[in-house]
């Protein structure tokens, strides 16, 4: 099917999950992701599938946590003071080794904040964001067709490594409308062998991320550290866009990504030779690509919503022989390409 | 064992039930989490729902909960067990997810759950070990240790105009729809125990006919952080717990009632 | 004469090395057929035995059995001559000294 259909970055979320085969959907509503929940009630019933509005976010991480621990792909969706709440679900899930997809529609923070879009979470998902050693795999959808497309992606790459996997939009992208040519659903799932189903005729099965003894605890979390080490090996995923005679390198993601295009147009026409290298995994981070590019270009220059949180790993990326400016906005508003132009040319003239 | 053998006293009348596993505790002397893995055991086998059943683990001296059953059985967050079970009950409804949990973890840090687990009327069954105490953490105050006990926390006996009163769930929790049968129990005599059982099977048996929310509390004795023998721990659980907390059903719907001629024995 | 459905006389096996000496089958036999044992056991706990003498007033009543369910040992068996459990293993991991309770926790 190559039909387009006109679509809400929240709504084609919901209808990517439903497609990749999400059986149970737990959620509690805020602000700028309620069209996603309110979706759900009505679709997951009409495909037979399991949908509960929670009485908290801590709730619903905690029955992601209960479906997929009994082998069902399940998912929550929340902003980013919800996405705090469930931080403590999110190190079970990832010390108990359960696939699970969560989406963070980024607002504005910190505190309550605004309903404005925002990327003030960087550092709360892909550094892990509640206690103990792991990592959630990230993406950074830019497009309301990516927002389909990575939440498909999200559930196969939770089950393939057992992680729960973080889809990070911003509010602004879960709002906009674009078209969207709807993908085939997933008819293929792997076999889960370690989920509780009920001890029918094998031993029984334990979830869990706990040990009384410290030395029987280390084994299982140098298997995490194993299988983070595989992730960050094959799951890199980036898009380098003019970057062949660009002198100057814009680094951005998301609603950021989309502003620093237009920027890179009017930049082009003025001349400027300006490309944008846009990390599509958050983690991992496309470190080695990027640190390729400090031998191509002289300036880098990140754009993201926050005070500079990309800019940290942008940085570790390049190491010390590249210079790298920041151009941003936060608190819930949107940066427009004449603010980044500005940058563009204060830097390169 | 000195004793030989006699042909005629062939008979095993009681042993471990095979749903428990032949696991050491590590619960103290005297402790009622003992007597009450027991009791659920034993309805699971009576009930032949072992190969069914889902333990949904909690934190506290439940902890370890899924080493001593032999069925499947998971871990859950801090107050998170009534979550985690309604997921697995939505998911998989033949299957029978039951939380275990004590007094922190259902009535502290877990009341939203359980609440609205009750609320929406979850098939799920909660087995609620109140002992009026934290245990695994070393004896701090509990949202159901009684006013002027004494308690790590509230060294000078628990004041109520500066710590609350004691929380009474199976009141609380009863005043929900949704819920189908909220009992509360104690373990400390033999024919407690044995009324114990009967509400714990009516329970699991509410679950399995899908009639709604079931909840037991089991007044239970701690005897190390009530810091009295295990035998005065019991008269301690009759003296000061029942008179708070009175054992006795606080929600019966009638279709319950109906299951219930057929429960017979402990 | 009186039918009775129990066998005339039972016998209570306990799993010494088990029990946590908590005593409260002992207090709850009305027959006082148990008593605490003159030794400790591996655990440092001095657990609850049968006393001898007194061993044939055992009925078979099985409130020791309910009371097995209060204290944490579920290996009373009464009227069965044969341990019903094996020797638990975990405590043999106890014997070679790996920690207090044995290999308890399942790596997955």
């Amino acid at each position: 099917m190559s039909e387009k259909t006109l679509m809400a970055g929240n709504i084609a979320i919901a209808e990517g999950a439903i497609l990749a085969g999400c059986q149970a959907y737990f959620g509690y509503p805020i602000t700028p992701q309620n069209e996603l929940l309110e979706h759900m009630s009505k679709r997951m019933p009409e495909e037979g599938r399991i949908f509960v509005q929670t009485e908290s976010e801590l709730s619903a991480i905690n029955m992601v946590y209960g479906a997929a621990a009994s082998g069902c792909r399940a998912m929550t969706s929340t902003s980013s003071p919800g996405f705090s709440l469930q931080q403590e679900g999110l190190s079970y899930m990832a010390g108990a080794q359960i696939p699970a997809v969560v989406v963070n529609v980024m607002r504005g923070g910190p505190g309550l904040g605004d309903i404005g879009g925002a990327q003030g979470d960087y550092f709360q998902a892909t550094k892990g964001g509640g206690h103990g050693d792991y990592n959630l795999i990230t993406l950074a959808p830019a497009s309301v067709q990516e927002m389909m497309d990575l939440a498909m992606l999200a559930f196969a790459l939770a089950d393939k490594y057992r992680n729960p996997v973080i889809l990070l939009p911003d509010g602004f992208l879960g709002q906009a409308v674009e078209p969207v040519t709807m993908r085939q659903p997933v008819t293929e799932f792997p076999d889960k062998p370690w989920a509780i189903t009920g001890a029918v005729g094998r031993p029984k099965n334990i979830i869990n991320s706990f040990a009384m003894d410290p030395a029987d605890y280390r084994p299982r979390v140098e298997l995490l550290r194993q299988k983070l080490m595989k992730i960050r090996q094959n799951e890199v995923r980036y898009e380098g866009i003019d970057l062949d005679d660009a002198s100057l390198i814009m680094v951005a993601y998301g609603s950021a990504f989309r502003s620093a295009m237009t920027a890179m147009k009017m930049a082009r026409e003025e001349g400027l030779k300006v490309g944008i290298f846009r990390p599509i995994t958050l983690f991992p981070f496309p470190t080695k690509p990027l640190h390729d590019l400090s031998r191509k270009a002289k300036h880098f220059l990140v754009v993201e919503l926050s005070f500079g949180q990309l800019i940290e790993d942008v940085r570790l990326s390049l190491g010390t022989g590249s210079q790298v400016d920041l151009v941003n906005q936060f608190g819930g508003v949107p940066i427009s390409a004449d603010e980044i132009l500005a940058a563009i040319e204060r830097i390169m003239k | 064992m000195a004793h030989t053998n006699d042909k005629e006293l062939e008979t095993v009348l009681y042993q471990r039930p095979e749903s428990m596993e032949a696991h050491p505790f590590h619960f103290c002397p005297g402790c009622g989490h003992g007597t009450v893995f027991r009791l659920v055991a034993e309805v699971i086998d009576e009930l032949k729902i072992r190969e069914r059943a889902i333990c949904v683990a909690s934190i506290g001296c439940s902890v370890n909960s899924y080493e001593y059953f032999n069925f499947d059985g998971l871990e859950s967050a801090h107050g998170r067990a009534p979550a985690v079970a309604t997921a697995i009950k939505r998911c998989h409804p033949h299957l029978v997810p039951f939380t275990y949990q004590g007094d922190g973890d259902l009535a502290a840090i877990g009341t939203a759950e359980i609440v609205h687990a009750c609320a929406r009327g979850e098939n799920i069954t909660t087995i609620f070990v109140n002992n009026a105490i934290y245990g695994m953490t070393g004896g701090q105050m509990a949202p159901t240790t009684l006013a002027g006990m004494y308690s790590t926390s509230t060294t000078a006996g628990r004041k109520p105009s500066l710590a609350g009163y004691p929380i009474r769930v199976c009141e609380m929790l009863s005043t929900l729809e949704g819920t189908a049968y909220i009992a509360r129990v104690a373990v400390h005599s033999p024919a407690a125990v044995r009324k114990a059982k009967q509400a714990i099977k009516l329970a699991f048996r509410t679950h399995l006919a899908g009639l709604g929310m079931s909840l037991v509390e089991v007044l239970s004795p701690c005897p190390t952080n009530w810091r009295v023998e295990p035998i005065k721990a019991m008269d301690w659980l009759e003296k000061n717990m029942l008179p708070y907390y009175p054992p006795g059903e606080y929600k019966v719907i009638e279709a319950v009632a109906a299951l219930r001629k057929e429960v017979s024995h402990a | 004469m009186v039918t009775l459905t129990k066998p005339k006389s039972s016998y209570v096996v306990i799993d010494t090395e088990r029990c946590k000496g908590c005593h409260l089958c002992i207090a709850f036999c009305p027959k006082k057929v148990l008593k605490p044992a003159s030794r400790i056991n591996r655990m440092g706990y001095t657990p609850a035995e049968v006393n001898e003498e007194k061993a044939r007033d055992c009925t078979g009543c099985g409130v020791c059995a309910i009371c097995a369910r209060i204290s944490p040992l579920p290996y009373i068996a009464p009227a069965g001559h044969k341990q019903v459990t094996p020797y638990p293993p975990a405590l043999e991991a106890f014997s070679v000294g790996k920690n207090a309770y044995g290999r308890q926790y399942r790596h997955r």
